[in-house]
């Protein structure tokens, strides 16, 4: 048991813990935090991984920016707190029963106790890469090159959903000032002006 | 010589494709002058082909004209079978045809007064009748000079009908309609038979050529079939029994004979030619022709024998009591062809068809006679409406004479002959029911001899009964009407006596017509043959003629003598007449059970398999199903999203399981 | 001795654990969305793993996008959310019954 391995056992811990803590809060703020904790725990485990410019990105992108949303909107949303665990005991034993099932079909096909697939000298090519290795300019080489269309597409979506969120929320306050160029372009001279015709007034 | 023998029956055809299509075009007489050349030409090359086959010893001709198909072997042809036996039948059926497209000129003069104003078939009918009987004229040839099964049943079919066509002529009637109905359906049972006989003789013959099925037949005899699981029957008594009931309906024998007196409701000329000369006897010619086959089965000989004795014994006794004249005659039809089939079952083939022949022309005498007497009554049927006619029309009474003295066999005429040599042929014969049959035929002479004589005293002696205004415009009819009436009654005369020896005793159907030793009961009879003279001398010592004897003398005696006898027997034996006169019940049983029952089948389909079934269960079910089962199901569409998510990860649980397990 | 099973199998008990969550949580849409996000981690926890132990680049590229979609998506997601809030006053799963069959 070397060093690497206490550091993954410790932040796979805390990342299994966080998770728990997610689902089972009672106050949506804390599943949130909690949340975060499970981004930055795993962003170690990558770490561990050399994926570092992902584990970064991770932090700075998941935790920095979705998560931060989260916390407002969660904020923001006038939340009755009480009554929100009441369903959560009664379904336990279902939902903790099924999720056991699954883990324990998953842990088996993969694990060492199932069909042993998943070892052997195909599944260990890792290869520790020394101190110059640079993982950005890895990822960056395949991705401008071999994934540009992806890549480019990956930001088409961005459009879309900054597109979807401001339409979705965009509320129009009806007293605030603007102007529509559409309209004042299309103004004729009888909108503006009146002429009216009168008789001249002398002094008396 | 083959043109010959295809002209022959072209000729009818041509002459009723003619008048049937061009005959608005060509008028009446146009329609009459073509039809009467067709038949008459296929009635002149008869004659030269008899002479040819008869006299100038022209070989037996069996040859295809045409080839239809060959399908695993059997082959579907059209051919000519022309020996003495077809030659025979085509001289009789051209030659009665003849004689009644003659009197058709007369009898449908004035056809349009049957028909309502603007009646679509009335117009052109008497171009459309002449078209018909010259097409029924064709379809017989064909049906006499077939080869094979196919073409006969093709004639059969044929013949079937142009009889429809032609009984249910006046179609304005609506008798005229349930008539010919009645004769087609009853026919089609008859058919259902023969079909099955065929496709017997097809299966185990594996031909349908007459010559190669004859050649096999010795073989088929020995094979037996089973049939309603476990019952072994021959196959050749199966194969014979059904070819009979196909026989039964077109001969009409008991229990297929409902039809013919209904089939008076055509035109006389029809019930002449078809219900009396022609198509019934299709059946009789049928076996005789298939006499190679009948021999090797005594059980179905026997069959043929009981069936005829009955059929023979029985119409004759309804002919006693009906008024209506054409009925008397097709009662005595249905007599004769008891007869004749009574001559079948005792192996007496040449008999059979002697007699249908002799039959064929004073039972069309006789019919056509009738409508003689119809015509000059103004349509009158009704036999207690007439009386004391012989003044008024000396030809037709004195051809009726002659009809009715053949019908009852009258020393010297054919009738006579034909009818004597039934009766000897049965007494002679070691068949099962042979003793029942005899009885049957001597009984039938005396009551023959009654009912005929009954309907001539009552139509043409006595006291006139019929009103003031048809008796002032009684007369004789005209040369159209009386002149075949003349022509039929020669041969009615003559042509037994001339023909019996060579025909019956000599060698006329050998080759045609096959009789084994052990039951050639004609062969006994020809021992003490020694010519037509001897022939009449011998028939005055048997029974026969003194029963005739006495038939006509008790008809003389009731109708002429006494005529009060006839009410106050009626009343006597009320229960027996009432009996005679619902024809012992057969239309009303058919009408209760087949009609009834098809009607109460169709009504129980209609209420439990279509209304509970089809539309309940199936239709209105189906729907009712769907709607049911929506109405389980949409309760799984909570609305709430973690059921959903549960839906898809509790699927997602089962293929995982899947995956790992197998 | 750290092989790629382990690192399957935390992504396993990780999925497990948000599968749980969604089944379970039945008050709050907020926290039904974070269960999601949770489930995307843990694929990508896959995605790394496969791409360290098969010295593959073309693992974290997938990671990358999907990184980028989960953004995304969250975004809209939690838009829904403030617009369905505005609509409906309240964020309780068991309330949004409309589409009842």
């Amino acid at each position: 048991m070397n060093f690497t391995d206490l550091v993954f056992y410790f932040f796979a811990g805390m990342l299994v813990l966080a998770g728990l803590g997610v689902i089972s809060s009672r106050n949506p703020v804390h599943s949130a935090l909690f949340l975060v904790l499970s981004f930055f725990s795993c962003a170690a485990l990558w770490l561990i991984l050399q994926a570092e410019f992902l584990a970064i990105v991770l932090v700075l992108v998941y935790v920095g920016a979705v998560m931060v949303l989260f916390l407002f909107v969660v904020m923001m949303l006038d939340i009755n707190i009480t009554q929100m665990r009441q369903g959560f005991v009664r379904y336990l034993p279902i939902g903790a029963l099924i999720a056991l099932v699954m883990v324990a079909q998953m842990i088996w096909i993969v694990g060492p106790v199932g069909p042993d697939v998943f070892s052997g000298e195909q599944l260990d090519q890792a290869v520790q890469q020394g101190a110059d290795y640079s993982n950005t300019k890895e990822l960056g080489r395949v991705l401008y090159t071999d994934y540009v269309f992806p890549f480019e597409v990956a930001s088409v979506i961005l459009l879309v959903a900054i597109v979807a969120a401001i339409a979705l929320t965009l509320r129009r306050r009806e007293m605030t000032k603007y102007q529509t160029p559409g309209k004042q372009v299309k103004v004729r001279k009888e909108d503006r002006l009146r002429v009216v015709k009168m008789d001249t007034e002398t002094r008396e | 010589m083959e043109s010959v023998y295809l002209a022959i029956p072209l000729a009818s055809l041509f002459g009723a494709i003619i008048a049937g299509f061009l005959g608005g075009g060509i008028g009446r007489t146009g329609a009459h002058t073509a039809t009467i050349a067709g038949v008459g030409t296929s009635f002149v090359l008869s004659l030269y082909v008899l002479y040819q086959h008869v006299f100038a010893g022209v070989e037996v001709f069996n040859g295809t004209v045409y080839t239809w198909m060959v399908s695993e072997g059997i082959r579907f042809e059209v051919g000519f079978l022309i020996d003495n036996l077809t030659v025979m039948m085509m001289a009789v059926v051209t030659g009665v045809s003849l004689a009644v497209h003659v009197y058709t000129i007369g009898y449908m003069a004035d056809d349009e007064h049957n028909w309502p104003k603007d009646s679509l078939a009335g117009k052109n009918s008497y171009q459309r009748f002449f078209s018909y009987i010259s097409l029924f004229t064709f379809s017989m040839l064909i049906l006499v000079m077939s080869n094979n099964f196919m073409q006969l049943f093709f004639g059969w079919e044929a013949v079937g009908l142009v009889s429809y066509l032609l009984i249910g002529f006046w179609s304005v009637r609506p008798t005229a309609i349930y008539a010919n109905l009645k004769a087609f359906l009853v026919n089609r049972v008859g058919d259902f038979g023969f079909i099955l006989g065929i496709s017997a003789v097809v299966l185990y013959a594996g031909s349908l050529d007459y010559v190669e099925v004859f050649a096999k037949a010795e073989n088929i005899s020995e094979q037996t079939m089973s049939i309603f699981s476990g019952s072994e029957w021959n196959v050749m008594t199966v194969i014979c029994i059904l070819l009979f009931i196909g026989a039964m309906g077109k001969s009409a024998q008991v229990p297929l004979h409902v039809w013919l007196p209904d089939s008076m409701e055509g035109p006389t000329p029809i019930s002449a030619l078809i219900h009396a000369a022609t198509m019934v006897t299709a059946g009789i010619f049928m076996v005789a022709r298939m006499s190679p086959l009948y021999e090797y089965s005594e059980a179905a000989l026997s069959f043929v024998l009981v069936i005829g004795a009955i059929t023979a014994l029985s119409m004759g006794l309804i002919g006693i009591v009906q008024n209506d004249i054409k009925r008397v005659v097709a009662y005595s039809t249905l007599s004769q062809l008891g007869y004749m089939t009574v001559a079948l079952g005792v192996s007496a083939y040449s008999a059979a068809v002697f007699h249908l022949m002799t039959h064929a022309f004073f039972k069309a005498l006789l019919f056509l006679a009738a409508g003689s007497v119809i015509i000059a009554m103004h349509h009158e049927q009704d036999m207690r409406k007439m009386g004391g006619l012989k003044k008024y029309m000396p030809i037709t009474y004195w051809t009726s004479l002659i009809g009715s003295l053949a019908l009852i066999g009258f020393p010297g005429m054919s009738g006579f002959f034909s009818k004597d040599a039934i009766i000897e042929a049965v007494h002679h014969s070691s068949i099962a029911g042979h003793s029942f049959a005899y009885i049957a035929v001597l009984s039938g002479v005396f009551i023959t001899a009654f009912y005929s004589f009954r309907m001539f005293f009552l139509v043409f002696h006595g006291k006139e009964r019929m009103d003031e205004h048809t008796r002032k415009h009684l007369h004789e009819t005209p040369w159209v009407v009386t002149g075949p009436l003349i022509a039929l009654a020669i041969p009615s005369m003559f042509i037994g006596g001339f023909t019996i020896g060579s025909m019956l005793f000599g060698d006329y159907f050998a080759g045609a017509i096959v009789v084994h030793e052990a039951h050639d009961a004609l062969a006994i009879v020809g021992e003490h043959f020694h010519g037509a003279w001897s022939f009449v001398q011998h028939g005055f010592a048997g029974p026969a003629l003194y029963l005739a004897a006495l038939g006509v003398f008790t008809a003389w005696f009731i109708y002429i003598k006494h005529p009060s006898i006839a009410d106050q027997t009626r009343k006597r034996f009320a229960l027996i007449y009432n009996i005679l006169e619902r024809k012992y019940g057969f239309d009303e049983f058919n009408e209760w059970a087949f009609g009834g029952g098809s009607r109460a089948l169709g009504n129980r389909l209609w209420q439990f398999g279509d209304v509970v079934l089809i539309d309940g269960l199936l239709v209105n079910g189906s729907a009712k199903l769907v709607a049911w089962f929506s109405s389980v199901v949409r309760h799984v569409q909570t609305g709430l999203l973690y059921h959903y998510a549960f839906a898809m990860i509790i699927g997602v649980l089962m293929l995982l399981t899947l995956f790992v397990i197998l | 001795m750290i092989t790629l099973s382990s690192y399957l199998t935390l992504a396993a008990i990780l999925f497990s654990i948000s599968i749980a969550g969604i089944f379970l949580n039945r008050k709050n849409v907020v926290v039904l969305l974070m269960c999601i996000e949770l489930m995307l981690l843990s694929a990508n926890i896959n995605f790394v793993a496969f791409s360290y132990y098969l010295n593959d680049i073309s693992g974290q590229v997938f990671v990358f996008f999907i990184l980028t979609v989960a953004a995304a998506e969250a975004a809209i997601g939690l838009a829904i959310l403030v617009t369905l809030f505005r609509n409906r006053r309240t964020i309780d799963v068991e309330q949004l019954d409309a589409m009842k069959g």
